[in-house]
């Protein structure tokens, strides 16, 4: 080889790696600004009696806790119907439908799914289960919209958690006189479920930042007290910093506690993130 | 040949993938006590015939039998035979060593446990015998609470032999089980296989024809799905019938 010709590729190899690290720096400076700038304009408002207290004073005084419990309350609702139906989901799919047009049909339904957007999810739930269901205005109505909305993430991603258990483990189970039940209850699932798991949650904390399919589903805009059963209102976080951020009637005074709010919401949404991740290598370790 | 009883039996065998016939009008006879060897080319259906014996092939879609398979003379897909309690009675050994991720104990343990044994002293006397018999137990005694992946390769094979082992099968299909590992470990699995013919029947799929005049008793040629030739594995190596095999054996092609 010429040196010429290699020094040129050695050249075209430098600027290709350095374009490369240029795009994931971008996108890190972006994501860093994001969070210092929440962080910088919203750490001032965070207090004990706002973390604690109900606003007060048209939302111009006090705390968001309503809203943080709420929001806990509606995605645990989300939690208790998207993650067994939808690991149940992604079982049958990946384990016992047999693997044809129709099968490949479903999955892209899936998949399709989770691109739809979410007011289309939240006109959905006032429908079926506002309307049809008579379930009202609720946490329940709301919860469940946002299960839906979930469950495409869901099963996908216990989708793909099941793809990585080879399947070795699986036709050795069964040489042994296993049936396929037992196969998968012992020898898959127990390393799927890490993967699982993670999905899910990752879904959760989408769901848990949503303001489209509680809005018309059961976000109140203001709850002098808090929900007292699953068919009350209630007041969510990214809901209240809807309303703080464009529908108040004195929008620059109440600026610092909509960042507050955002920031509560931020931090709520990573810290199930990272509880996904911390869960994911317990269970890891765990399993080896 | 004189072999005593017919343990397990292809009759005008053929097995399809969709439209793809893999095997063609198989007829053979694995006899109680003997090793029955399966050689042959890539691809000529040595693994899928193997598979057929214990029904492994049931599930992959689109597959379709005809012909029978006989196990003590009794067709195994009547409905008399579930698929589930045939694979107890026919035990497998696959091509890579595939330990489960658990303990050494638990992957021995694992095909009692999932038969409701429980009695933890039965299961303990269980695994020592499987092991002992798989030639591993000295290798692994002391450390039965160890992950199987922290074996070597060829001790990860005995253990799924011991694995097999510990369901009590009638008969045991090796589906190439030293493609995956070295010359040191093989020679132990083929020392390991001769001693269990004396208490199983065991069928062999190899790739590799010396291992075949070495440890088996009778030996099947197979190619492109059809038998070429299937007579006792002396005859076979040194005066073949078939001038395909003869070729084959001698290395001219394969």
């Amino acid at each position: 080889m010429k040196p010429r010709s290699m020094k040129r590729k050695k050249v075209v190899q430098f600027l290709g790696f350095f374009f490369l690290r240029v795009c994931l720096y971008l996108v890190l400076a972006v994501l860093l600004l994001f969070l210092f700038d929440i962080g910088k304009k919203g750490g001032g408002a965070i207090s004990w009696e706002f973390l604690t207290k109900a606003p007060r004073r048209g939302m111009t005084e006090g705390g968001i806790f309503p809203a943080i419990f709420g929001t806990l309350l509606v995605t645990l609702v989300t939690a208790i119907l998207a993650i067994p139906l939808g690991m149940f989901a992604a079982i049958y799919l990946n384990e016992y439908a047999t693997q044809s047009r129709m099968t490949r049909i479903i999955r892209l339904s899936i998949r399709n799914l989770s691109g739809v957007p979410s007011i289309v999810y939240g006109l959905f739930g006032v429908i079926l289960f506002v309307n049809i269901l008579k379930f009202g205005t609720s946490i329940l109505s709301a919860g469940l919209t946002l299960g839906l909305l979930t469950l495409p993430w869901t099963i996908t991603a216990s989708e793909e958690a099941l793809k990585t258990v080879p399947n070795s483990y699986r036709e050795g189970a069964l040489a042994l006189g296993a049936t396929k039940w037992q196969s998968i209850r012992t020898n898959v699932l127990p390393y799927a479920i890490p993967g699982m798991l993670t999905g899910t949650i990752l879904g959760l904390a989408r769901a848990a930042g949503e303001t489209a399919p509680i809005m018309f589903t059961g976000a109140a805009f203001s709850l002098p007290i808090l929900p007292k059963s699953l068919s009350d209102q209630f007041m969510a976080l990214p809901y209240h910093l809807y309303i703080m951020a464009t529908q108040h009637q004195d929008i620059v005074k109440v600026r610092p506690l909509a960042y507050g709010t955002a920031l509560v919401l931020i931090v709520f949404v990573l810290g199930m993130n990272m509880a996904a991740i911390i869960l994911r290598t317990r269970l890891r370790r765990r399993g080896r | 040949m004189t072999n005593g009883k017919t343990k397990i039996e292809a009759r005008n065998l053929s097995f399809y993938y969709g439209s793809k016939r893999a095997l063609n009008n198989l007829n053979i006879a694995c006899y109680e006590n003997r090793v029955t060897a399966i050689i042959g080319p890539s691809g000529c259906g040595k693994s899928t015939f193997i598979r057929t014996l214990n029904r492994m092939n049931d599930i992959i879609a689109g597959t379709r039998l005809e012909g029978q398979i006989l196990l003590d003379g009794e067709d195994v897909h009547s409905s008399k035979i579930d698929a589930v309690e045939l694979r107890k009675r026919v035990g497998m050994v696959f091509q890579k060593p595939n330990p489960f991720p658990k303990s050494i104990f638990d992957n021995v343990a694992y095909g009692l446990r999932i038969n409701e044994h429980r009695n933890r002293d039965l299961l303990e006397e269980i695994v020592e015998r499987s092991l002992r018999e798989a030639a591993l137990w000295d290798e692994v005694k002391d450390r039965l609470k160890e992950n199987a992946f922290c074996l070597s390769g060829g001790q990860q094979q005995r253990l799924c032999i011991a694995r097999a082992l510990a369901v009590e099968p009638e008969v045991i299909l090796f589906d190439e089980p030293c493609s995956a590992i070295d010359p040191i470990a093989t020679a132990k699995i083929e020392d390991l296989i001769q001693r269990l013919k004396q208490t199983y029947t065991v069928v062999i799929v190899t790739h590799n024809m010396q291992q075949a005049a070495r440890v088996s008793d009778n030996t099947a040629f197979l190619m492109l799905g059809e038998l070429i030739e299937f007579d006792e594995t002396k005859k076979i190596f040194t005066a073949p019938a078939n001038k395909m095999t003869e070729e084959y054996i001698t290395g001219r092609f394969g």
